[in-house]
């Protein structure tokens, strides 16, 4: 069975390589898809787009290309689309709604009409130069404004008014959180899995398997868990009440601190299992023989324990973080207004909003963050030697 | 010395466990509020979950999606892994990658993205839409699993029934089969545990009709908190270990 050819052994994957191409490859490439494309107007004016590519931008566009325009107006009976298409020039040239509006009007009853007999505008090279910047399907302003950025009327990109966005707020929010989460799963992971490692016999047993205990059970019910812990009324507060150490119940949940909390355990056995498999791989008489050679504790473990778990550290990092970038579920739940992170921000566009292409441009950004941590993790990980 | 860290160990397994700890018991409670200390235990949360239609309907769809999705992994997962095994190690190294993506892709990126296939096929919100999108990220644990399984096996075993005249077919169901048994078995619970848990995707592209028991908790949870959600929760809870210890149970048989 090893000696499979490989026609045989992509026959064999060949169903699951059908499946994910529909429901994973397809899926993808359309969020890609939609985060560029901006078919509005070359749809509703398909003969327009493809002449006015033709223009130098100087004067008004050619008799050609006004005939084209006539046409698609005469053609185009949606007006829903029109709507649109009228919308989006307006927002780039004002003025564009009165205008098309009478255009439309006028060119429906006399096909044959000359357009600046209809309005004066039309001989005025700004609203061409409209109709010709947003006649490619393609844009990249979804992009640029999930980042807080727009095209200038230049051209050039251009921060957009300040408080008319709160995308970047939300992905320096969402970094932020996931720094601190990785911080906190590391100082509190880094020791649990050197004393695991360690340990011996039942201890150790124990040890891992509170681990992976919480790594095995529903996500769903650990935040469920916390949100009973953390709440008013929760465990945390019934305590400390009642020892006296508070006299009002502290706010824990729909808040950072709740956010942080939770994460943490939820993503502390991604910190831990890295590092201590890592460590396992370390001779155990190593920080016996530096200190039979005269090191002092705390420098046998900073010179020697702490650069040979370097690796595990740095894959457990990159793992935490790149997993705590992209959450959902517990900040939605645990947190407040304003400890909502990026996907959170998606699935609003998405489902509140309808704002499908904002929901893909931001969802873009945020693949190809965690598609990059993870190329860097893969390597780390399959590098053999360690990289000092 | 080793006082603190024996100390520091405990405090931290106990972080780790404690949630757990804290949720099961409260899925008993007679209270309205899920608080503690408990007044008294009472089943009568359970019986909610099995009176109110909202609750029982959502179990039925999540045992109809989680076994399907089981299905459906398993067997895609179970194939690809045959195939992965014969190629050469650069190739399955790069194959390996893109079946394990899923697992990486943020699951609000991908829910996006399948919401807008879906009903640009004309399927969304459909129990195939939920059952393919919870196979997507289910597959990844299959292939691990019987990945693992299959790079146990000693290629002599196989060699030595071949030398004895066994037909490829013949193998493969006798000796590679049921030695990638475990793997394949414990691929599947965690695809069944997987689907169980989905909340993310279920939100994009399951209709009302397709409430799973996850969702059902998940908009629980923000909108009216009842100790309803504890017994859902062990519910999933006792459901995934149900599962693995059937299969478990299977494998000792074959075994």
């Amino acid at each position: 069975m090893n000696r499979l050819s490989r026609p045989r052994a992509f026959l064999l994957m060949s169903p699951l390589l059908l499946f994910l191409g529909l429901f994973f490859v397809w899926p993808l490439v359309s969020v890609i898809w939609q985060a560029v494309s901006d078919p509005a107007i070359s749809r509703v004016l398909p003969r327009t787009a493809a002449e006015i590519g033709g223009w130098g931008g100087e004067g008004v566009p050619s008799d050609e290309v006004q005939a084209a325009f006539r046409e698609d107006i005469v053609a185009n009976t949606d007006d829903m689309a029109m709507g649109d298409v009228t919308r989006r020039l307006n927002s780039s040239q004002s003025g564009f709604r009165s205008l098309m509006g009478k255009t439309v009007r006028e060119v429906r009853e006399t096909p044959d009409i000359a357009l600046i007999e209809i309005d004066d505008r039309w001989g005025e090279t700004a609203f061409w130069k409209a109709i010709q910047d947003n006649a490619s399907p393609y844009t990249d302003a979804f992009l640029l404004s999930a980042l807080d950025l727009q095209r200038a009327g230049s051209g050039e990109i251009e921060a957009m008014p300040a408080g008319s966005s709160a995308n970047r707020t939300i992905i320096l929010r969402t970094l932020w959180i996931s720094a601190i989460v990785t911080l906190c799963c590391l100082l509190i992971g880094l020791p649990y899995a050197m004393i695991a490692a360690s340990v011996t016999g039942w201890k150790r047993a124990v040890m891992i398997a509170a681990v992976l205990l919480p790594l095995w059970t529903s996500l769903l019910v650990r935040t469920a868990a916390w949100m009973i812990i953390l709440q008013e009324s929760g465990i945390i507060n019934q305590v400390l009440m009642g020892i006296g150490i508070i006299s009002d119940p502290l706010v824990l949940i729909y808040n950072r601190a709740g956010v942080v909390i939770a994460m943490t355990h939820v993503l502390l056995p991604f910190m831990v299992l890295p590092i201590y498999s890592v460590l396992l791989t370390v001779p155990g008489n190593l920080m016996s023989a530096a200190a039979s050679l005269g090191a002092h504790p705390v420098r046998a473990f900073l010179r020697v324990l702490l650069p040979l778990s370097l690796r595990g550290m740095i894959s457990g990092m990159l793992l935490v973080f790149m997993s705590s970038i992209g959450y959902y579920i517990t900040p939605a739940l645990v947190g407040g207004a304003s400890d909502q992170m990026i996907s959170s921000v998606i699935a609003f566009y998405a489902t509140q909003s309808a704002n499908w292409s904002m929901a893909a441009a931001l969802g873009l950004i945020l693949l190809v963050l965690t598609l990059l941590l993870y190329a860097l993790y893969n390597r780390l990980s399959r590098d053999p030697v360690p990289t000092r | 010395m080793k006082l603190a860290r024996a100390i520091y160990a405990a405090l931290i397994i106990f972080f780790l466990v404690a949630p757990l700890l804290v949720i099961l018991p409260l899925a008993f409670t007679s209270s309205a509020f899920l608080t503690y200390p408990i007044p008294s235990f009472s089943l009568r949360w359970f019986e909610e979950l099995v009176v109110r239609s909202v609750w029982s309907r959502a179990i039925l769809n999540s045992l109809i999606i989680a076994g399907s999705t089981t299905v459906l992994a398993t067997a895609l997962g179970t194939l690809a892994a045959l195939g992965l095994r014969s190629l050469g190690l650069g190739l399955r190294g790069q194959i390996q990658t893109l079946f394990l993506l899923p697992m990486v892709v943020p699951a609000v990126v991908l829910g996006v993205g399948m919401q807008a296939i879906f009903v640009r096929v004309g399927i969304n919100s459909t129990y195939f839409s939920v059952i393919a999108a919870h196979t997507v990220i289910a597959i990844p644990f299959v292939l691990i699993s019987v990945s693992g399984a299959l790079a146990g096996i000693d290629p002599r075993v196989e060699r030595a029934a071949e030398s004895l005249g066994a037909s490829p077919p013949r193998v493969f169901a006798l000796v590679t089969l049921p030695l990638a048994m475990p793997g394949v078995l414990s691929g599947a619970a965690l695809a069944f545990a997987t689907s169980l848990d989905e909340v993310v995707l279920t939100l994009f592209v399951a209709g009302p009709n397709q409430r799973t028991l996850a969702r059902q908790m998940f908009s629980s949870l923000r909108e009216n908190i009842s100790p309803a959600i504890a017994s859902a929760a062990f519910i999933i809870i006792v459901g995934t270990v149900l599962v693995a210890a059937a299969l478990l149970l299977l494998r000792r048989k074959r075994a």
